[in-house]
Formats: structure tokens, C-alpha cells, sequence
């Protein structure tokens, strides 16, 4: 054996690697099958940060064609539901700097709002059942439609096909139980808030206009 | 004397309870009005029971339990319901929510209530139902519905009852128990016994209520109730300090004391469940520490829930202008109050009025030193610090990895903490921001999955749209092309392949899985065997007197029913062969079958002949000369005669080979129903509508003929079937007459 490599170094390196490089593409091959992963997983990852609201305002059908655009090179920054903190999080999925939403596509809102349909002037016409895109609006034809508030995503979808224009977005009512409290204010909002004798001398601004105007601690 | 462990962590701020012991537990005249708020729990609201303007009694039910976590509230005096509103609530968020308005009538007048006579001899339940309906929460801040906690499934070795009282200020359980000592061991026996009489019940006091514990000493003689003292250390009365305290036990991350074993009740609610049980009065007033410097008068009040506030402050002697900021509960973790005319509710065990000096605003944030005081002051051995930092930048993920969630909002880290961070601010904030998030993340994947629910369904409603609208067009684009066809005279294929096309169908359908099949021949065997037994019978009997003629016959039938039977059983051991050979074979039986017989040569035939139609038909279109038309038209007649000859013969040979045939076979069956089909088409399509009438009235004539001489032999022979040849005849002769009388319509 050894002989036989030591005779013909050239043909036995060759063997070697051309056996080595069979083995390895099988096994190659056979895990790109096992192992196939079923559709694009930055697609989904995208889809798990965007808010699912499938209102459209970016241009797409639907929060995963949206997600699905990002993936193939469109910007980050269509999506005024998800607003600011959307972009960021998707930013930093795709190491990317996060920018400014597009102000083309909608404002970011802090408040949620849901579809209130104004039951006694509904005419049944079930076109707002047709433009949910998450089935949240019940009714049938010539009967009264209704929104189901908890399947709700706020899209506004519902309110420009109404030709009754009976819908309205009302915010969602707030109550104790979904208060939290507030981060404490930074230490620099803080110093901004003090007032200019609270300040020792060296953390003054030169042009400081706060002229003594007393007063107690914020 | 038992062996205490060491609380971990903690902080020993100013106690300042001594101002409010001074004097006993005072009450108040009624306010002008309570205000109750409906929802003083955790969990759902109660349902409303009662309307504006009802009047009711004292200890009546104004809103009941609605679902499991939930407790009922009761009217605190007897008065009128004048308002049932919004109005701002005891929450740090200072926001409004649903409350009754009752204006006392002043006679305080009672509902009816009674108490159980002796709770031993109740089911733990009863007792636990009567605990819920009087509304009982606990009374040590939590607010969570007692009677849920009581009624855990797990089975409980410890109570603990909870008279720590660790917060500054507050001396409510304290002076609560040198009051009620009595009433609150029995309350302590009434939780004992709905938990099963677990090993051991401890109460645990901190050594700075020496008098309470004097007063409860004596009642616990003869008991197996042991009073633990320990020392005074914030925050000892958290439910999970104390057990550690008391147990060296620690609840697991995300547990409940219940998983391991034990319950721990705060002291005023078993003072609550001795009133509910053994007085039945629910739970519609607490005593309630109202202290601090702005306060003239600091004492305990037993308190009317729904009591505002500024009715307290106004019997305490209180100075606005002394107290920059009212807290309700204690120094470390209560919450500023915006608004005088809050009520007091189930969980208010303070209000604290406290100057300027007594408790300073906290000066400004200055920047974390890392000087790692909080962590060594933390209860739950968490490290505020890295909490801290990952609160400032949002990191909620690292907040979690840090059990974030373990955090009981003390304040320890807060007192501590050299530089004046408000660390427990930043906790609650993430908590809450974190829990916001969680319910979002829940929301929009519910919102994902009915999102893409209803783009698969309209999907599939489109495809099933696609699908119609392909056969519709089929089905249009075939009678186009059969219109198109028809002049140049091909009509004999396209209704014709429908019509051969349908009957492959029906026999398609007619062709059973294997076990049918067995099954189906199986029973074949055994109508054969009965047959050949019942001519055997015949057989002998005719024995004695029959004629030669008679004898043959029966003989025969013999030898025919002999045939069948072993035809059937041939079949049946066919079948018993693999499924596919069997196919095959079957297919092969048939192809032989359609060789063997005549049909194949007839069929030829009649398509020769129909060739030679067509060839006629357009000679005699294309003839000028009126003699050769009427030559060719003479010739013409007489291939439709032959080919009507052939095609009647053509008919006439699978009803032979049917009747020749002796066991039902699905395959013939199908070929001949195809043979059928194939000529009734060949018929339908080279004959006029008249001809049809004609045809069919000649094969109707064919078969009465044919059933006649059946009926007759039947007749001859003495058979069981002649009922049904002479119905048949008679239905055949109906037909007959009503195809003659179509036909001679039609000729007219």
C-alpha cells in the first residue's frame, strides 16, 4: 500500500482528493435536501417585526408582500403603523442605518384606533367586509354590519369603500388597566427642567436666559 | 422557639409607625357621599346589580362575581344609588373608571344577614362560596379575590398568615390585632380549616409590634398556631420574603407559593373572613392608617369603603399647605394621589400626609456610580444595576434574560442608591412597556394568521372559480364544434362519444373494490347452490309421473345450475389472486370475450355500410341527372335497410350473450352497457327521427314477440316467474302502442 503511494505520489494525491471531494458532495447534497430550508427566513423575520396591520400604506397587499419587498432591496421606512420603532428593530435585523419614516406613505400615530361602523346607517352593502383584510367586519347583504373591535387592526382599510360613509376610526378607549407608568425623565431633561439657581455655576450656559425667576424643584 | 431565616437584602428606613398607636381604632360619621369603585380587584369586574336610584340597605350586594377572578361589592351604609359613573379612582395613573355613588340615608340599616352557625359542619366550598360572595380580597395591598387563592388544587402543608407590616408609617394589622386578636385567630382557624388543616400555620410579626404580639399570645394556647417574631427589616412583608423567611423556602421564578406547598394570607383579610362567616357581613369597611406631619391627628380608622378621602383628612386635622404630595400607602411603595376626592377602597391601608421636611422631594438623578448598593440591598437578588442600564436603552430582551419579572417594585434599590436614581421608576416602566409589547406581538401574529386565512380562502374560492370557468369553456368550445360539424355530416362521433362516454362512467361506477366484488360473488355461490338444490328437488319429484319432455327440461336446468355454481366459485378463486393479476386477468377475460364475439364483425359491418351512406349521400348531391339521382337515392334506401338489419341484429346479440351469461359480472356488464351505448349512438346518429320511431318500434315488436314466447314456455313449464314475463309483456305491449301512436303523429 504504502509502496503503491510511494511509486506514484501524483496519482495517489489525485485519488485521494477526487475521494474526498465524493464524499464531501454527498454529504453536501445530502444535507442541502434534509436540511432545506422551506422559503426565505429573512422574509419571515422581516414579517415577525412589521406590525400585521395589512393596511397597505407602504404600497404592498399586506405586511408579508411589504416584508418580502424589504428582503429583495426595498426601503425600510414605508410603514407608518409600525413608525419609528419598526424601522429600528428592522434596521437592526438587516444591519443597515435606521432611517426617518416616509412621510409619503403616512404620520406614525400614538394613538390606536379601531373601525366603529354607525350600525343605523349601514345599508348593508358588505363592501367593507370585502376590503378587511382580516375578516374583523361581520354582517351579510342588506344586514347590518358590525366590527369585531378585538380582531381590529386599526387599518382604515374599511372606511373609503363605504358609500354611506358610515365608519368612522374612533381610538381605542383607554382605562386603568392599560396605564403604565412612565420612564423617568433622563438626566438631561432633567437639568433642562431645573431651574438656573438648582444648576451650580459651572454646569450654566453661557446665554442662559433663565434670569433667577425663582420658583421651587420640578 | 423556632429557627427564622435572614430576609436577604432589605433596608431599615425610619419605621415612624409610633404617631397612629397612640390612640385605638376611631370611626368616622358618614360622608356626604361613597363613591365605590366597581373593579378594587385583580381580575374582571363585577356585574352591576343595581340601577340609579335604587335604595338600598347596608351589606346589600351591589355588583356580584363575574367569572372566576372576581370579586362582588356591597353597599357600605343603606342609602340611594345617585350616580353610577366614571370616577377617578386610587391608581397612579390618576385615571377615572366606573364607580357607584351612594348618598347614606343615615340610618345605617342592615340587609338582612346571617352567618354560618358553626363552619364545621359546611363543605370547605360552601365556606369558600360564602368568602367570595362577601367580597373578600387581600386586604395587604394585592387586592387578589381571597377565595381563589384559598381554593387552590394543590394540596397545602403551610398558612402562613402575613402581619409583617414592614412599611414605614403604617400600623393598620398592628393595631387591627391588638383590637380583634380573638376574631382574627378564629378567622385564622376558618382558613385552616378550608385548607385542609395544613402542618403548620405561622404567623409572622416583625419585632416592632410587641403589643400585637402580647395581644395575640394568649388565643394561641391549645393551638397548633405558632407565632414567629423576626426582626424588623424592609421588606419582610412580601409574600415571597416572608415565606423565606419563616420556611427558607424560596417560590420558583414565575410560580405561586401554592406550587410549593404553601399559603400565605395578610391578617386583615382573616379578620375579613371571620366577619363574612361567622357574622355573614361582607367585606364594606377597613381599617386605615391616616398619618404624617400634615395631619394633626394620626390614628387608625376602621373606614367605609367608597369613603373619599378629603372626608379622612378633614376629621385628621388636615393642612394642605403643609403637604406638597399625599400618598396613599406607605413611603417606599405608594403613589402620589392628584385628586381629594379619590375613595378609599379594599386596599387602601394608608394615607400618608407627610411635610415637605418629612419626606423631601428627591433631588435630581445624578449619574449611576456602580457603586453596587442596590444589589446588595435587593430582596430578590437581582441586579438593579444591569437593570437599570438595560431600562435606559430599551434593551427588553437583556431586561428578561435579567428576571426582569422578579422584581417586586420595593424600593430598597431606590432608598439606596447614593446617586438618587429613581431605579424602580425605570422597572415599572419597562415592565409595563414589556407587557404592552407581548400583547402587541399576540395581537399582530393573531392579525397575521387571519390575514393569511383569508388570502388562502380567496385563493381557493378563486380556483375553484378557474376550474368552472375551464369546463364552461370546454363544454362552450364543444357545441361550437359540434354546430360546426354538423353540416358536413360527422355527426355519428360527438354524440356518440357522449353517450359511450356516459356509460364508461356509469360502468366505472358500476366496478366495485375487490371485497364488493368477492362479497358480491360470495352470495352468487350461494343463490347458485339454493337453485341448483331447488331443481334438484324438482327433479325428484317429477320422478314418479312425469313426462320424457318434462324430465329433459329439469335435467337440463340441473346441468345449468351445476355450471353456474362452478363458474362462480372459478370467479371467486380468481379473485382470491393478488389485486392487480386479477385486474389484468379480468381485463384479459373481457378482451377474449369481445374477441370471440360476433358483435366485433357486426359492428364492422355496420360501419362499412355507413361509409357507404356518406359516399351515396354526396354522390347524389353532386348528381345533375335527375335518373341517377333516383338510382343512387334507391341504392341509398337500401343500405339504410341493410345497415337497420345489421344494427337490429347488432342490438339483439348482447341481449343473447346477457342471457347466456350466468353470474353477474361487473366487468361484462360495463362492456356491454359500452356495446349498447355505442350502437344505440350509431343508431341515434344515422337515423332520422322518424326512423328512430320506426326502429324502436320494430325492436319493441321484436322483444313482446320474444317475451310472449317466454311467457308461453313459462306458461307450459308451470314456473314461478310467470307473474312477473306476463307483467313484463304487458308493459312491453304499453310501450308498443305508445311508440305506434307516436309514430303515426309523426308520419301525419
Amino acid at each position: 500500500m504504502y509502496d503503491i503511494i510511494a511509486q506514484y505520489p501524483l496519482s495517489a494525491a489525485l485519488v485521494a482528493l477526487t475521494g474526498l471531494s465524493v464524499v464531501f458532495g454527498a454529504v453536501l447534497g445530502y444535507a442541502a435536501i434534509k436540511f432545506k430550508v422551506e422559503g426565505d427566513p429573512i422574509v419571515e423575520q422581516i414579517d415577525k417585526l412589521l406590525p400585521q396591520t395589512q393596511c397597505g400604506q407602504c404600497g404592498y397587499p399586506g405586511c408579508r408582500p411589504y416584508a418580502e419587498a424589504i428582503a429583495n432591496g426595498d426601503t425600510i421606512n414605508k410603514c407608518p403603523p409600525g413608525g419609528q420603532t419598526t424601522i429600528n428593530a428592522i434596521a437592526d435585523l438587516l444591519d443597515v442605518e435606521a432611517p426617518s419614516l416616509d412621510e409619503e406613505h403616512g404620520e406614525e400615530s400614538d394613538v390606536k384606533t379601531v373601525a366603529y361602523i354607525r350600525e343605523d346607517e349601514c345599508i348593508g352593502c358588505t363592501k367593507c367586509i370585502q376590503a378587511c383584510p382580516v375578516d374583523a367586519i361581520l354582517g351579510a347583504a342588506k344586514l347590518m354590519h358590525t366590527v369585531i373591535v378585538s380582531e381590529c387592526t386599526g387599518c382604515d382599510l374599511c372606511v373609503e369603500p363605504c358609500p354611506v360613509d358610515c365608519i368612522d376610526m374612533l381610538p381605542v378607549a383607554k382605562g386603568p388597566g392599560d396605564w403604565k407608568w412612565d420612564m423617568p425623565a433622563t438626566t438631561e431633561e432633567q437639568i433642562k427642567n431645573l431651574h438656573s439657581h438648582d444648576i451650580i455655576a459651572t454646569d450654566q450656559n453661557n446665554n442662559d436666559n433663565g434670569k433667577q425667576d425663582g420658583g421651587n424643584a420640578s | 422557639m423556632r429557627k427564622v431565616w435572614d430576609l436577604i437584602g432589605g433596608v431599615h428606613p425610619p419605621e415612624n409607625k409610633h404617631q397612629s398607636v397612640q390612640s385605638c381604632i376611631g370611626t368616622l360619621p358618614l360622608p356626604e357621599k361613597l363613591i365605590i369603585p366597581l373593579n378594587q380587584h385583580i381580575g374582571a369586574p363585577p356585574k352591576l346589580l343595581v340601577a340609579e336610584g335604587d335604595s338600598v340597605l347596608k351589606g346589600q350586594v351591589l355588583a356580584e362575581p363575574n367569572g372566576m377572578v372576581s370579586a362582588g361589592i356591597h353597599a357600605p351604609t343603606s342609602g340611594i344609588i345617585s350616580e353610577i359613573s366614571a370616577h377617578s379612582i386610587p391608581h397612579p395613573s390618576g385615571m377615572a373608571a366606573r364607580c357607584i355613588t351612594l348618598v347614606p340615608d343615615g340610618h345605617d340599616r342592615w340587609a338582612d344577614i346571617k352567618g354560618v352557625e358553626n363552619y364545621r359542619e359546611h363543605s370547605p366550598e360552601e365556606l369558600l362560596d360564602v368568602i367570595r360572595q362577601a367580597g373578600i380580597v387581600g386586604l395587604g395591598g394585592g387586592g387578589f379575590p381571597t377565595a381563589v387563592k384559598l381554593g387552590t388544587q394543590q394540596s397545602i402543608s403551610t398558612l402562613i398568615i402575613n402581619s409583617s407590616e414592614c412599611e414605614p408609617y403604617i400600623t393598620a394589622d398592628d393595631m387591627l390585632i391588638r383590637e380583634h386578636a380573638k376574631d382574627i385567630v378564629e378567622g385564622i382557624k376558618i382558613l385552616s380549616f378550608i385548607l385542609g388543616e395544613p402542618e403548620e400555620i405561622l404567623i409572622g410579626i416583625e419585632d416592632n409590634k410587641p403589643e400585637a404580639y402580647e395581644a395575640l399570645e394568649p388565643y394561641l394556647q391549645d393551638t397548633n398556631i405558632e407565632l414567629v417574631e423576626f426582626t424588623t427589616r424592609y421588606p419582610s412583608g412580601g409574600e415571597k420574603q416572608l415565606i423565606q423567611i419563616l420556611t427558607g423556602k424560596e417560590v420558583p421564578n414565575g410560580g405561586l407559593p401554592a406550587d410549593i406547598g404553601i399559603v400565605c394570607q395578610n391578617i386583615g383579610t382573616t379578620y375579613a373572613v371571620q366577619r363574612a362567616i361567622q357574622q355573614g357581613e361582607p367585606l364594606i369597611s377597613r381599617v386605615t392608617t391616616v398619618t404624617g406631619n400634615a395631619c394633626e391627628t394620626n390614628k387608625n380608622y376602621l373606614v367605609l369603603i367608597g369613603t373619599p378621602i378629603s372626608h379622612l383628612l378633614e376629621h385628621s386635622g388636615f393642612d394642605q399647605s403643609k403637604c406638597p404630595r399625599l400618598i396613599m400607602g406607605g413611603p417606599m411603595m405608594g403613589f402620589t394621589l392628584e385628586d381629594l376626592n379619590i375613595p378609599v377602597i379594599k386596599t387602601t391601608n394608608c394615607i400618608l400626609a407627610p411635610t415637605g421636611e418629612e419626606l423631601p422631594t428627591p433631588p435630581p438623578a445624578q449619574p449611576c456610580i456602580r457603586c453596587g448598593m442596590c444589589a446588595e440591598a435587593c430582596p430578590a437578588s437581582l441586579l438593579p444595576q444591569q437593570l437599570f442600564w438595560h431600562a435606559q436603552s430599551h434593551n427588553y430582551e437583556h431586561l428578561e434574560a435579567h428576571n426582569l419579572f422578579d422584581c417586586i417594585e420595593c424600593g430598597a434599590c431606590s432608598y439606596v442608591c447614593p446617586s438618587n436614581i429613581p431605579l424602580v421608576q425605570y422597572y415599572r416602566a419597562a415592565k409595563g412597556e414589556i407587557r404592552k409589547l407581548s400583547l402587541e406581538k399576540i395581537n399582530s401574529d393573531r392579525a397575521r394568521e387571519r390575514f393569511e386565512f383569508q388570502k388562502t380562502r380567496k385563493e381557493k374560492e378563486e380556483a375553484g372559480k378557474a376550474v368552472k370557468r375551464e369546463a364552461r369553456k370546454k363544454a362552450a368550445e364543444q357545441a361550437r364544434a359540434k354546430k360546426a360539424n354538423n353540416p358536413s355530416g360527422n355527426t355519428e362521433t360527438s354524440p356518440a362519444d357522449d353517450i359511450i362516454k356516459a356509460a364508461m362512467a356509469r360502468a366505472e361506477a358500476q366496478k366495485a373494490s375487490p371485497q364488493e366484488q368477492r362479497a358480491k360473488l360470495e352470495r352468487g355461490i350461494v343463490r347458485a347452490e339454493s337453485h341448483l338444490e331447488s331443481v334438484q328437488k324438482r327433479l325428484n319429484t317429477l320422478e314418479q309421473d312425469a313426462t320424457e319432455k318434462q324430465r329433459e327440461q329439469a335435467l337440463a336446468a340441473l346441468e345449468d345450475a351445476q355450471l353456474r355454481l362452478k363458474d362462480a366459485q372459478q370467479k371467486l378463486a380468481d379473485l382470491t389472486l393478488p389485486s392487480d393479476t386479477n385486474v389484468s386477468n379480468t381485463e384479459k377475460t373481457v378482451m377474449e370475450k369481445s374477441q370471440a364475439s360476433p358483435r366485433e364483425a357486426l359492428e364492422k359491418k355496420i360501419a362499412t355500410l355507413k361509409e357507404r351512406i356518406v359516399i351515396t349521400l354526396k354522390k347524389i348531391a353532386e348528381a345533375d341527372d335527375e335518373s341517377l339521382k333516383t338510382a343512387l337515392q334507391n341504392g341509398l334506401e337500401k343500405q339504410q335497410t341493410k345497415l337497420k338489419d345489421t344494427e337490429q341484429q347488432l342490438a339483439e346479440t348482447p341481449a343473447q350473450t346477457n342471457e347466456s351469461t350466468t353470474t353477474p359480472e361487473t366487468e361484462n356488464a360495463a362492456a356491454a352497457a359500452i356495446a349498447r351505448a355505442q350502437a344505440k349512438a350509431a343508431d341515434q346518429a344515422s337515423m332520422s327521427d322518424e326512423d328512430k320511431l320506426k326502429a324502436t318500434v320494430e325492436s319493441l315488436q321484436n322483444r313482446l314477440i320474444k317475451a310472449q314466447e317466454k311467457l308461453a314456455s313459462a306458461e307450459s313449464e308451470g314456473s314461478e316467474h310467470i307473474d312477473a314475463f306476463r307483467s313484463g309483456v304487458e308493459k312491453l305491449q304499453a310501450k308498443l302502442t305508445a311508440a305506434e301512436a307516436q309514430l303515426a303523429q309523426e308520419t301525419q
